[in-house]
């Protein structure tokens, strides 16, 4: 203790350290039935922090490159003590960090948790979940296998049906016109330094602002609150909710080592650009939705192309998605309910088109 | 039972036999995840391809008074054709700080550009900070193919 002690007071010294933390001692979570939901967004930091600490430690032994990339995944799995565990950690946790962020966004729709002033930090989460969807695209490529080819051929098809950006940021995408070693090379520098470097800072934009703004209470709590004033809860941030979250971090990471270690992620055969598309080739359970939705429209819409109309049509949708902060009212007893049913239908829609994806031949 | 004095006679209070299994059980977490990442840091031993026996040139490649680098495994070798026509063989790593000696052809002499090390034919350092001998390695003609072998360690 004495020790602490004095590291403590030598900080303080150097750069008063107390007040630094002092928000931290002073801050208050809102304490209701509907708490436990706040614990999802602190779960996706947890695994984003997994990330970070796994794909370092694959960085030592991965080589990039057509001839390289899937024989050192293979030798990673293979001949590295423990590497099997470390790479199914890392594909795990990154599915599981997608699922959280997915949870988190439509816990906070539900709890209206976007509500002035709060509008940045939805931006914000909304431009993390297409990050993550990002790494998550540009990571399944790089085991250089036969799925990771397919999935990457068709993903980068798909950007190119934008209207007339698409072409360029497909040529920019692959560093071609066809997915080779130069797309895997441009996709590990976006995987490992682009989008870090990117989702870094809005991750520390999104945890300043919400630690400016204080948590949200939902409308209805709210509301109760201000006609029962003595009804209020808080919990104090330090200590009290910090060690709740970390418990829930620590039951995350059981799971997640569980998951791992028991069912190991495959690695798959070698991609080979002259050979057929394996049967029942589908992209990653992300991705499904839009996939499923794809297949689905038509190759003629009236006078347009179908997969123009759907990318045209996702891309439109996102960018609502993104503002939907501003169409909502930030009186808690005038919240629009069309929001809430906007939400209950996209998750709708997210899990059944994914469902049908999945059983769809 | 009642009486409060006896909780003091309890051996471990309650509070510090759920500290302890508290943290016993986060020691064994992060022993179950520091010992595979020990291990997984350790970079696995490369397999040496080399074997003990490598083609380092074919005969007449080297002309009398002159030296070549050849790969033996993952490492440098050097093979010196003499003036009088007789083959050497040795390591070409320096046993100073390893950087890759060379033959000179003026001073007949195998000689370590970074820090101006010596070592004559037969590979023993004789100049400047090399502090050990280059290994030696034995060489054999066969057809028209200079082999050069480890030496068996007696």
């Amino acid at each position: 203790m004495g020790f602490l002690h004095n590291l403590r007071d030598w900080l303080n010294d150097r750069i008063e350290w107390d007040d630094l933390i002092a928000p931290l001692r002073e801050k208050t979570v809102p304490k209701h039935r509907l708490s436990y939901w706040y614990f999802l967004g602190g779960i996706t930091l947890f695994l984003f922090i997994i990330q970070v600490l796994t794909g370092i430690l694959l960085l030592l032994y991965y080589r990039p490159g057509e001839n390289s990339a899937f024989e050192s995944v293979q030798y990673i799995m293979t001949q590295v003590k423990f590497g099997w565990l470390i790479r199914s950690v890392h594909s795990w946790s990154a599915n599981l960090m997608i699922f959280t962020a997915f949870a988190h966004m439509f816990s906070v729709l539900f709890l209206k948790a976007y509500r002035k002033p709060r509008e940045l930090t939805w931006v914000s989460g909304v431009i993390l979940l297409l990050l993550v969807m990002g790494f998550g695209f540009s990571g399944y490529l790089l085991p250089w296998n036969t799925l990771a080819f397919f999935a990457t051929k068709v993903g980068t098809e798909i950007t190119g049906q934008v209207p007339v950006i698409g072409r360029p940021m497909l040529i920019f995408l692959r560093g071609g016109e066809e997915v080779t070693g130069a797309t895997l090379t441009r996709f590990f520098g976006f995987h490992v330094a682009v989008l870090p470097g990117i989702a870094t800072m809005l991750i520390a934009l999104h945890l300043l602002l919400v630690q400016r703004q204080g948590i949200s209470v939902p409308p209805n709590v709210e509301l109760a609150w201000k006609a029962n004033p003595s009804a209020q809860r808080e919990t104090k941030f330090f200590p009290n909710f910090l060690l709740r979250e970390l418990m829930a971090w620590y039951v995350a990471l059981g799971v997640l080592g569980a998951l791992a270690a028991i069912f190991p992620w495959n690695l798959g055969t070698k991609a080979d650009p002259f050979s057929p598309a394996p049967a029942g080739i589908k992209p990653e359970w992300y991705f499904l939705f839009m996939f499923q939705t794809l297949k689905l429209i038509p190759p003629k819409v009236w006078l347009i192309d179908g997969e123009v109309l759907g990318v045209v049509g996702f891309g439109l949708v996102a960018l609502l998605w993104l503002l939907l902060p501003f169409f909502e009212s930030s009186d808690p007893s005038r919240t629009k309910r069309w929001i809430t049913g906007v939400g209950v239908f996209a998750l709708a829609y997210i899990a059944g088109m994914s469902v049908y994806g999945h059983l769809a031949k | 039972m009642n009486n409060p004095s006896d909780r003091s006679l309890t051996p471990i209070p309650r509070r510090r036999l759920v500290e302890l299994l508290l943290g016993s059980g986060f020691v064994a977490t992060a022993a179950a995840f520091l010992y595979p990442l020990w291990q997984y840091l350790i970079p696995p031993k490369a397999t040496d391809l080399g074997g003990d026996s490598v083609v380092a040139a074919r005969v007449g490649e080297l002309k009398p008074n002159s030296g070549k680098i050849f790969r033996f495994g993952d490492r440098p070798g050097l093979l010196i054709r003499t003036a009088n026509g007789e083959y050497r063989a040795m390591s070409a790593t320096c046993t100073h700080l390893s950087c890759t000696v060379q033959y000179r052809d003026d001073l007949h002499e195998v000689w370590c550009a970074c820090h101006n090390g010596m070592y004559d034919l037969n590979g023993r350092n004789i100049s400047g900070p090399p502090p050990r001998p280059l290994v030696a390695f034995e060489v054999q003609i066969r057809g028209d193919e200079v082999f050069v072998r480890r030496r068996r360690e007696a």
